[in-house]
This record gives structure tokens, sequence and C-alpha cells, in this order.
């Protein structure tokens, strides 16, 4: 098993210099924007300023390539499932019917459920590159400094950062006990009933709990013993400033939103652009 | 709350939420329906949800959903995300009664049929209810697939939260026993 | 006289959930500016009062105080952890559970972000401390890639940010190699002249007393049974009664039946006067060298040419190649990251070599699993928590056999043979959690005993145990291998490669750098300073007292040494 965490490269672009805390606004307010929106132009609007960011943020494609291969899998199972599931959800939703073909029985292809399933396709591939931004350029340790401010509380984002500070302890744990276990026999057969199985995998996850209960009275010993939760908040060694590129970032993705949202109540009255009226 | 048990919970918090991500990324137990997968985390964040509460059931089952999101598919799939956090804070409810009997080394049929109880109705609310409805309301999914998917995932995730936390919780509460007074067999 | 900084007066300290009290009516007073060493046995109280001082006790660790217990100025109990960690800086045993941060400069920054200062200060304080410990260099980097030695500098710079007057090490030496325990020592005796009192909790001693020590508190049973100047206690011979290993040149020198006393400066090898005992020594030397030849033993595990990397760039074992034989004990031993740990787990068939083969008689064992290998290889982890997953002594060890399905009548005789072997056959229903460290580490030997493996791999058996713990599992393992057991141990414990492994393979930066005696390796500086071990003290006692062939000195020790730990046990 290998270990794959966030590959954060420490570059020096504009994205990268930018604070987690602002980069972590902007991921929010541009996918709340696409979130809230099925109108295919302001998608592919989006799309095109992340994928530009992308490039100036120099992520290459060999750190993105095993990402691409599960999202294209998930959202070609996502596509299938919707047309299997729901064929004339398009016209329901355009109120016009435009039909290409058919596939015999209740399937057949309309203009509208295509351009439906595309917008909802390019929906889901256009937030992509603004999550692998984010994780890809923020510094893990400025993470959590850069929740905290976003207003949530510093206790819980203390433990976010527990989180990806033992994450590649607790997979070494993993991985070394299942090797274990594995020689004693434990082995995943495919065989198996289901609750063999689950008892099997427990031989594993047992280990696991208890290795991970000591370490947890460890650290909360040592973070007891140098004052943590001494006063209503804390500092954060790691956190960036807020700079002029920031807050004009913030502003331009705040502004993204804003037209998304006018043009869905002002112009479109509709979470749908419909170009078949 | 004294200091000591806030921060052990906010540890226990970040360590189960280490945890859950390796699981949920790593592990796949296969299922008896096709092409799906046991997530076996959630056993593990309905054990931590029942040994440290609700908020930090939540937080492990959340914030491991979202990281292990963010690194294999790059964004989360926020509806999911917060139904498999919903599922371990109502799990989380049962660790009032759950909770201290543990740390006292007993996971009794009392105490295993509360925690069972809790879990499927967690389990219930959250692929039943949450995740379906949330991708109707921010995803604008189609009702049929939202809900389809959500009763599989509602089937497999309850078994798995109540086997998996159930054992763990057993071996767990056999580790906190005293020394007592064991006789040697001759 | 410098005032007292730590006073205990009639203190006693017992936990909610234990019967008895841990700490019985304790009398000490620690000076400003001291530099103390608390030793005892594993259970004696040492940890438990460390943690008095530093407030865990009563504010973490709830129980029932009774006495006083001053420190600084303030009596404990009435104050609280916040107030105390500005005066107590702990640096614990485990140096991975106590690096918070995600990178070095977080780490550091820690006690100051929960104290509110602003991150300017911080960025300052930091680059400061880290100076102090040497980790300049390394502040942005992240815990993963940096040593054991390195990790423990952090949890230094950590707690002396603060600022604080007390420095408490709670087991320093635990999970180092020899040199950088050796090292670390040095350091905090560095740091003990910037005007700080230091408190080492640890049994170890001939490391700790590297360098000098003000005194020694010895510890039993929740009461202090020794209070003196380190050339008292080791002259007095009372470690022994205690169960602590008192330095080895210590003990050659009373194995050779000479009187020590304070005034000949025991303390330390490079103090300890020899003059007087020479000839005691050369005597018994002469008494009783004789070499024993070994007798040749058949081949068995052979590792021919293995090459492996993680990376695909650095390699993590360089065509490494070594023959264990049949009946034989031996160790691998080199610094942590020197490769043995990917060694053994090539062994056991967890991960594929890039080159070369594992066979056993001649017979390859690339072909099987890594379950079917463990008919071939068995391996016990560190940490007996690692492979228990059962509740009763008797299912775990049986879980191997159960799931190979094999008829219950065989498991069942199969279990009590092995339980016998191992000593726990009366504890067989008992549940796991009522066995102390040693007999749980019993329990998963036991479980791969039970598959029968040829060659049984140890990592660290005895880390982190205190002398009797470490006796009673190595002398379990001494008579498993004189039944006939193969065994190899993963070790960077010197006493362990000396007293019971006649053969050592060194391995260093993905190379094998020796593979000869045990005692011969721990002789030789080069080697020793290679693979981040240190040269045993014996051999210097010899060169010291002018004997003419030292390494047969040692050797000579050694045999003698496991007789009388044979009439011991």
């Amino acid at each position: 098993m290998k270990i794959r965490t966030f590959s954060y490269d420490q570059l020096d672009t504009f994205v990268h210099r930018l604070s987690g805390l602002s980069k972590l606004v902007c991921f929010l307010l541009l996918t709340t924007a696409i979130m809230l929106t099925y109108d295919i132009r302001i998608i592919l609007a989006i799309m095109v300023l992340s994928y530009i960011m992308m490039m100036i943020s120099k992520i290459r494609y060999s750190q993105i390539k095993v990402m691409l291969i599960y999202v294209f899998a998930f959202l070609a199972f996502n596509f299938i499932l919707t047309y299997v599931f729901a064929p004339e959800y398009g016209v329901k939703i355009y109120g016009t019917r435009h039909q290409l073909f058919s596939f015999g029985g209740p399937y057949t292809v309309t203009l509208e459920q295509l351009f439906y399933q595309v917008t909802k396709f390019s929906k889901y591939l256009s937030v992509i590159p603004l999550g692998i931004i984010f994780i890809l350029t923020t510094n893990p340790s400025e993470f959590a400094s850069a929740l905290n401010g976003v207003g949530i509380s510093y206790k819980i984002c203390t433990s976010l950062s527990l989180t990806l500070r033992y994450f590649p302890d607790v997979a070494d744990d993993y991985n070394s006990i299942s090797l274990a276990q594995q020689a004693r026999g434990l082995e995943m057969s495919k065989k198996a009933k289901m609750m063999d199985r689950l008892k099997r995998i427990a031989g594993i996850l047992i280990p696991l709990i208890m290795t991970t209960m000591d370490r947890i009275d460890i650290i909360s010993n040592a973070m007891d013993l140098r004052g943590f939760g001494k006063h209503k908040k804390r500092t954060w060694y790691a956190k960036k400033p807020l700079k002029r590129n920031d807050y004009i970032s913030m502003a331009v993705c705040l502004a993204v939103l804003i037209i998304s949202l006018y043009i869905r109540f002002a112009v479109n009255h509709s979470i749908y652009y419909n170009p078949f009226q | 709350m004294n200091s000591q048990s806030s921060t052990k919970t906010i540890v226990a918090t970040g360590l189960g939420a280490a945890v859950f991500l390796v699981l949920f990324m790593y592990v796949k137990v296969p299922s008896p329906v096709p092409e799906t997968n046991l997530q076996i985390a959630y056993g593990v964040s309905s054990f931590f949800a029942a040994v440290f509460g609700p908020v930090a059931g939540f937080l492990v089952a959340f914030v491991g959903h979202a990281l292990s999101d963010f690194i294999q598919y790059g964004s989360p799939w926020w509806s999911w995300v917060v139904a498999s956090g919903v599922g371990a804070l109502i799990t989380g409810l049962c660790a009032k009664k759950v909770a201290p009997a543990v740390e006292e080394g007993r996971f009794n049929t009392s105490e295993l049929i509360t925690f069972v109880i809790w879990a499927v109705i967690a389990n219930a609310v959250a692929w039943l209810v949450a995740a379906p409805v949330l991708d109707i309301v921010m995803y604008s999914e189609p009702a049929s697939t939202s809900f389809l998917q959500g009763v599989t995932a509602f089937g497999l995730d309850s078994i798995v939260s109540c086997v998996i936390g159930a054992i763990l919780l057993k071996a767990y509460a056999s580790t906190k026993t005293g020394k007592g007074s064991l006789s040697k067999d001759i | 006289m410098k005032e007292p900084i730590i006073t205990f007066t009639d203190f006693s300290f017992q936990y909610f959930e234990q019967s008895e009290p841990t700490l019985h009516h304790i009398d000490l007073t620690i000076r400003r500016g001291e530099k103390i060493l608390i030793a005892g046995p594993s259970g004696s109280g040492k940890s438990t009062l460390g943690n008095c001082i530093n407030g865990l006790i009563p504010f973490a660790h709830k129980g029932k105080i009774t006495g006083s217990l001053n420190v600084d100025g303030i009596e404990t109990k009435k104050s609280s952890l916040f107030e105390l960690s500005m005066k107590v800086g702990t640096v614990l045993q485990d140096s991975d559970g106590q690096f918070i941060g995600l990178s070095v400069g977080e780490d550091i920054a820690f006690a100051l972000e929960n104290d509110l200062v602003p991150q300017k200060e911080m960025k300052e304080r930091v680059k400061r401390i880290s100076a102090i410990v040497g980790m300049s260099d390394q502040i942005g980097q992240n815990p993963h890639n940096l040593s054991g030695g390195q990790k423990q500098r952090v949890s230094l710079a950590g707690v002396m940010v603060d600022d604080v007057d007390i420095l408490l090490f709670d087991e320093p030496l635990a999970n180092l190699d020899p040199k950088t325990g050796k090292v670390a020592i040095e350091l905090i005796d560095d740091i003990a002249k910037e005007d700080k009192t230091v408190i080492i909790i640890e049994h170890r001693l001939e490391d700790v007393l590297h360098r000098p020590v003000d005194r020694i508190i010895l510890m039993n049973d929740g009461k202090i049974v020794a209070d003196g100047t380190p050339d008292e206690v080791l002259a007095s011979g009372i470690l022994r009664d205690y169960g602590i290993r008192e330095p080895l040149y210590l003990t050659a020198a009373r194995y050779a039946g000479s009187e020590i006393t304070a005034d000949l400066h025991p303390a330390s090898l490079e103090t300890f006067d020899v003059s007087g005992i020479r000839h005691d020594l050369q005597k018994w030397y002469d008494d009783h060298y004789n070499r024993v030849p070994q007798p040749q033993k058949k081949e068995m595990l052979k590792i021919e040419d293995i090459s492996f990397s993680y990376s695909g760039v650095k390699p993590t074992l360089n065509h490494i190649s070594a023959v264990i034989h049949e009946g034989e004990m031996v160790s691998i031993v080199g610094k942590n990251g020197a490769g043995k740990t990917t060694l053994s787990s090539v062994i056991c068939g967890f991960i594929k070599p890039d080159d070369g083969k594992i066979t056993m008689y001649g017979e390859d064992l690339s072909p099987y699993s890594i379950s079917e290998r463990a008919e071939y290889v068995g391996i016990v982890m560190q940490n007996p928590n690692q492979m228990i997953s059962k509740t009763m002594i008797y299912d775990e060890v049986a879980l191997g056999l159960t799931i190979r399905n094999l008829p219950e009548e065989e498991v069942r005789q199969k279990v009590y043979d092995v339980l016998k072997i191992c000593g726990l056959y009366e504890f067989r229903s008992w549940p796991i959690s009522a066995l102390s460290f040693g007999q749980k580490k019993r329990v998963t030997i036991a479980s791969i005993l039970v598959l029968n493996p040829k060659v049984l791999i140890l990592d660290e058996p005895t880390a982190g145990q205190d002398y009797h713990h470490y006796s009673e599992i190595m002398e379990f393992l001494k008579k498993l291998n004189e039944n006939g057991q193969t065994i190899i141990l993963i070790t960077h414990d010197m006493h362990l490669m000396l007293e019971y492994t006649e053969r050592a393979i060194v391995i260093s930066d993905a190379e094998k750098l020796a593979d000869q005696k045990a005692f011969e390796v721990l002789c030789d500086p080069v080697l020793t300073e290679k693979a981040n071990l240190k040269e045993t003290s014996l051999f210097e006692l010899a060169q010291k007292a002018g004997i003419e062939d030292p390494l047969g000195f040692v050797e000579c020790f050694i045999h003698y040494d496991r007789e009388v730990r044979a009439h011991e046990n």
C-alpha cells in the first residue's frame, strides 16, 4: 500500500502566495456559486477560470492523474445512473421535448435530457479543479489556521490539524498490523461470508483502535503539559497574514457568486438556464 | 467537562478522523451488492461516537469523509459528507449510557441494544433522509437515483456500524476490566 | 547551597481507580540548579513522582493527595496544570506522541500558540530556541523526515520555549539508539548548565551517567530507598537489590572480587580509579578465560543478495546477504531507519525485494503468500497491542489455527502445548487485560509459535522495559532457543545483543557492515560509530586497567555473566 497524502509542493506562484484563509474562502464562494446554478454559461466561465488558475499554480498532470481517473469513473457512473433512473428529467425541467432517437421502451434520448446531463457533468467537472488547487497549493499547516480564520472553533481546528499530522502514522500502523495479522492467516477472501469478512477485518481493526487509544492518551498528556486550552482562543504559528492579492481574490470570487445569483433570480428566474424557450 | 477530558476528546476526534480517513480510502471489503464496497470506516465512526459523544462522532466522520473526497476526487460530495457526519452524530446520542459503562469495562446486552438502536436510527436518518434530500436540494439530483443509493447505503452501513462498532466497543471495554480476583487454573 | 525549588513533605498519592497508594510519605528536596537522576524499576512510582511535579497529577490523572508538594513557591494541589506548565517543562518518552505540530517550527511554538503569543514574537522565539537544540536548519521539516533523536530535540525545544526553570525528562533514552542516546544526554547536560533544574527519570543508569549528575534518587514500591551522590549510590551496590542494572564495568569489578567504595569514584568510567583493582581484574581474567569453540551448525535461512527501495531512487537495502543457522539466536542491529525492519519485512514476505531471494533449506520462499510463509517465518511486533485482537488468552493464541480451519481438538492440543512452553498454561482462561506487559508479550509470542515457524523474528522485544522485565522476556526467549527454536532479534539494545546473542549482523545505511560475534562488534569503535552503537564500557575498562587482550576480557565477562544469570534464574 502506497501512502498517498496531500502532495503539497512548496512553489512560489501567485496562488501559492495567497493565504490559506483566502483560498478557502474563494473555494467555498465558487463551489457555492456552482452548486446554486444550472446555467451552463456560468459553469463554463468558472471552469475556464479554475483551469487557468491550475495552470498558474503549476500543478502537474502527474500529481492529479489518479484523482482524475477516480473522478471520471465517478462521473461516468453518475451519468449513466441519472439516465437509467430519470431519462425524462430534462423534459420535465425544460418543458419541451426534442427527441433524437430511442433505445426502445421509456428510453428515448432527448435534446433536453442531453443538455441537462451535459450541464450536470460540467458542473461537477468545474468543481474538481477548485478543490485540487486548494489542496495542492495550501500548506497543510496553514489549513487549520485558515478554518479558524473563517470562524470555526479553535478546538475543532486543532483536532483537524492532528488528523493531518497523524494520518500517515495511522496509515503505517494499519499497514503493519494488517500484514502481521495476514501472516497469522487473516486474509480477506472473497469466498467468505459477509459476517466472516467483517469479523476478519475486526481482527485488524481491534489492534489498530487499541494502539490509537494509547496514542490518544499520550498526545493529550503532551498537549495538556503545554497549556492547551488555557484561553478561549489560540494564535497560529503557521498562519499567513492577508495581503492585497488576498482581498482582491476574495472580492473577485464574491463577485462571481453575486453575478451567478443575479442571473438566477433576475435573468433566468430559475436555477436552470433554458435555451429551449 | 474538565480540561483533561476535553483535551482527550479533541485528540480522540483528530485521531479518530485519521483512522476513518485511512479506512475510507484504503480498505474496501466487497459487499453482497455488486460493484459496492462495505465502508468499514463507519464502524470506527460509530465506535468513536459511542465513546466520545455526538460532536466527536460527527467530526470523525465528517472530516474523515471530506478529506478522503478531497484526496481522491479533488472536491467533496458535500451531501454525502454531511450525511456521514449526521449518522455518527446521532449514533453518539447513545454515548450518555454507553460511554460510562464502557469506561468501567461493561458492554453487555443492555448497552449493546442501546447502541444498535441508535446506530440504526442514525443510519436511517443519514441515508434515507439527509443524503437524498441534500442530493436533491444541493445538487438537484433526480429523486429516484438519490433514494435508491440511499437505501443501499442504509442497508450496508447499518450492518457495518452495528457489527464493527459493537465488536470494537466490546474489545475496548474488555481492556478496562481490572485485575480483580482471578485464579489460576492448574 | 541554593534554595529549594521542589519540596515534597510527607507526600502521598493514590489514584482513584487503585486500592493502594502509589507514593508513600515522600520527603524530598531538590534545589535550584541541581541535576537529579530518579531511578527505579517499573511500578516503583518514579513516573508518578514526575507527574506530581508537572501537574498531570492531580489535574489530569485524578487521585487523593496527602501532605504537601511545593514547586517553585506554589503548592501544586492548589495550582493548575497551566500555572505549573510555565514552571516545569516535561519531555515525554514517546517523541512521536509529543510531536503535535505538522512541522518543527509549529511544534516548538505550540505552547506559545496556546498562550496567545503574537506570530512575530513566536517566530523569533522559535528561532532562538531551535538554535539552542541544534534544529535551526530543520524548522520547516515535517516530523516524518526526522529521526527519533531529532524529534526529541524538538520536544525539548517545545518545552524550553516557555522559559521554564525545571526540566523533567521521562525516560528520555527509551526509544533512542545508543549513540543518539549519548548525544541526548550531552545535550541535556549542556542545557542543565544554563541554570536549569534538571530531573531525569530513567532506569538506564550507565547511559545517563555518561555525563555527571548531582544526585541519584532510587525509588521502590512508592518510597525513596536511596538518595545520594552517584559515587555513594553506585558503591553501595544497592541498585542490584532493586533490579536496576548497574554499569557493566562495575559488575565486572565486582565479579573480580574488588571492593568498590565511593572514593574510587565509580560514577563514571572516566573518574573510576582502577589502579587498586587492576590486579583483581587481571587475576580474574587469567582464572576464567577459556575460549569456547563454536560448534558448526547447519545452514537454514539464507538471505541472498537482497535489494529493496521504497522510492525507487534511494536503496533501503543494498545487496544484503546473510545466513542464519539452525538453532541460532542472532541479532540484527543498526540505527533506526537503517533498513533492519525492512529486511525483516522482506524475510516475512510483507514486501517483495527488487532483487535477490530468501531461501530456507535451499527452498525459495518467494512463491508463498504471506500466510503460507508463516509456517516458515513468524514475526512478533514490538508492541503487543499491535497484535492482540481477542479478549481471552486462549482465543488469541488459537486464532492462527482456527482461521486455518484445523479441527478443534487439534487446536486445543497445540494451544495447550504452546501455553505450557510459554508459562501461560495456568492463565489460559484469563482475559488478556489482566496480564502484565511481559505476559502480554509472551501471549503474542505464543500466538506466533503455535503456527510452528522454523524461524521466529522479534522486533525490539524489550523496548521500554526495565531490567527485571527485560530479563524475564530474554530468559524466556533463551529457553525457547535452547529448546531448538531459531530466533532473530531486531534491536538497538546493546545489552541484549551482548548478553543473549552470539552473533550480530550490523546494517547501516542500507549496507551490511558486519556479521560477526556480538561482543566484537561492541569493541570496534569504527563499527559502533557507523551503526549508531556505543562501545561497551567493559572494553574501555579492560583497556584502562591495562589488560593485554581487552577483547578476550569482554568475551570472558560475557560467558561468566551468563553462568551467573543461569544460577539466578
